[in-house]
């Protein structure tokens, strides 16, 4: 079989605040076109690391490459730029903004409109239709017009997929998907990334096993920083060190 | 009922004033999260600008309201970039007190020029008033409401139906998520600053002709103004106009019917709604 080639990469990176290092060597290698899922206790350095590979932080130390680009240390907007998009771990959504408008942005930032910044809503409506169907994808289409600020918690972070869609990314960083979400709400996001992750990578934090082991084609365990384990669900689930770091005190 | 109207009108007229430096201290705090002590100094420098152009080229009103913000407006962008910039990742102290200390250097030197005495700026257009049926109007002061009317709405509409405004509002309000959308939100703060120093500089533009002309004329309005955006809410546009105009309401007919408190009224003001709304009328609570 042929070997994916790996469209992430970072090596012995690193990322210390103040003496504490949260983020200490980690060597990740993203198969492309894989779900790869990040898990660990909390305090293991996720969220970190997602910072990192996203530009919203500097690294102290090592390099992060994806797709051939050494990204480390660039800002944000570059790295988005190249085709990473996130979706944040806590809703971080324009209040006043509706549903539609937050995904006509996210569409027109990716477009060749360059300086035109002059250009009035005409110019967004353009991307009305696509919007639309891109909130229809994630069950959002009845919304479109309402202000993001007042949807329910599960539907908040379905918008955040639809944005993250709408900027089409090849590597697609999803900070705890699930988490906060009712059985309910989970099947459908489980349902919606297993669709989503059609021609591109998808990387993922997420603390629920279950949906860890229905997505997931390679998990890394992280524990104070550090790279624990690496492999496919399956192994990892049953690794002794695993099971003593991470699921100790669920088997106990 | 006459005298009613009237200090209304002139309430609006100071409330002009007020809308147009809360303005503008408004979209710096919302892009640049800091709080521009050298707003009242930048206002004072607009209407000195419009007295140095006329003593020194004898170009009149109009030119000044041309010339004197745009001059201003890029100063506003140098400093921005020389200084102020170079302190946001800091404490925000550290930019209170460099705004601050300009306020206090720009003041200095043109004392040192003008002295403490008041300039006489008579080239103002529309004198004379003109007789609406309930009073006489005074014509340059209609002229001044109308020009902050105008800009106030024309600030909003840029806000809301441009492109460049979206990308204003969305980074004022999460600028990690725009900049995941791969938009470069720095690149939009210089000229956001010097935008707003433009304003300041255009309402120091407009009160030459009708205030008095000295270099403590900003510390003066600045303090109220300060009042008038914790009021709205740090960092909302159509809070900071909405009070701006409303507390120049209430400053004059305070001083109409209850004399006493027409200087306090407003501090009174500011501590109820923090109370309440600690976050101003329509401010929005930083989000964790």
């Amino acid at each position: 079989m042929r070997q994916p080639r790996a469209i992430l990469v970072t090596q012995g990176l690193s990322k210390e605040f103040q003496g504490f290092r949260a983020v200490s060597a980690v060597d990740l290698s993203v198969a492309e076109g894989t779900v790869h899922a990040l898990v660990g206790p909390n305090g293991a350095g996720k969220t970190t690391l997602f910072n990192l590979l996203t530009g919203f932080l500097k690294p102290t130390a090592g390099r992060i490459t994806f797709d051939g680009h050494d990204i480390t240390g660039q800002p944000p907007e570059r790295i988005a730029g190249l085709g990473v998009a996130r979706s944040f771990q806590v809703t971080s959504l324009f209040e006043q903004m509706t549903a539609r408008e937050h995904v006509e942005l996210a569409l027109q930032s990716g477009t060749g409109l360059g300086r035109r910044f002059w250009r009035t809503d005409t110019l967004m409506r353009r991307f009305s239709g696509r919007a639309l169907e891109l909130l229809g994808d994630v069950g959002l289409a009845h919304l479109a017009d309402r202000p993001a600020g007042h949807l329910p918690y599960g539907q908040k972070r379905a918008l955040e997929l639809a944005l993250a869609l709408a900027l089409d990314p090849a590597l697609l960083l999803l900070d705890e998907p699930t988490a906060g979400m009712g059985l309910e709400d989970i099947d459908r996001t489980v349902a919606l990334v297993d669709q989503i992750r059609e021609g591109r990578t998808v990387v993922m934090v997420e603390h629920n096993m279950s949906v860890v082991g229905s997505l997931a084609d390679t998990v890394t365990v992280l524990q104070r920083g550090e790279v624990l384990v690496e492999g496919p669900y399956d192994r990892v689930k049953t690794d002794p060190r695993v099971v003593e770091a991470y699921l100790g005190a669920d088997v106990a | 009922m006459t005298s009613f109207l009237q200090q209304a009108f002139n309430g609006l007229v100071s409330g002009s004033f007020y809308a147009l430096l809360a303005l503008g201290l408004a979209v710096i705090f919302g892009m640049l999260r800091v709080v521009n002590f050298a707003h009242g100094a930048l206002y004072m420098l607009g209407a000195f600008g419009a007295v140095a152009l006329a003593d020194t080229t004898g170009l009149g009103f109009w030119w000044a309201l041309l010339l004197v913000p745009l001059a201003l407006a890029l100063t506003g962008t140098l400093l921005e970039r020389l200084l102020i910039r170079r302190l946001t990742a800091l404490d925000p102290l550290y930019n209170f007190l460099l705004t601050f200390g300009i306020a206090l250097v720009c003041q200095d030197l043109l004392r040192m020029k003008y002295g403490a005495h008041s300039q006489p700026y008579e080239r103002g257009p529309f004198t004379g008033s003109m007789d609406l049926g309930l009073f006489d109007f005074p014509r340059y002061q209609v002229f001044v409401l109308a020009v902050s009317v105008t800009l106030c709405l024309a600030v909003w509409l840029l806000l809301t139906h441009t492109r460049i405004g979206t990308i204003v509002r969305a980074a004022t309000e999460r600028p990690e998520l725009t900049r995941a959308f791969g938009i470069d939100t720095g690149r939009w703060v210089t000229p956001v600053f010097g935008f707003g120093v433009g304003l300041a500089a255009l309402a120091g533009v407009l009160a030459a002709p009708m205030r008095a002309v000295n270099t403590g004329m900003g510390s003066d309005l600045i303090i109220t103004v300060f009042a008038v955006v914790v009021i709205g809410g740090l960092g909302s546009v159509f809070g900071s106009v909405l009070a701006g105009f409303t507390i120049g309401m209430l400053q004059a007919l305070g001083n109409l019917y209850v004399p006493v408190l027409s200087q306090t009224s407003v501090y009174l003001l500011m501590a109820v709604v923090l109370l309440v709304r600690p976050a101003g009328l329509f401010g929005k609570e930083e989000p964790a």
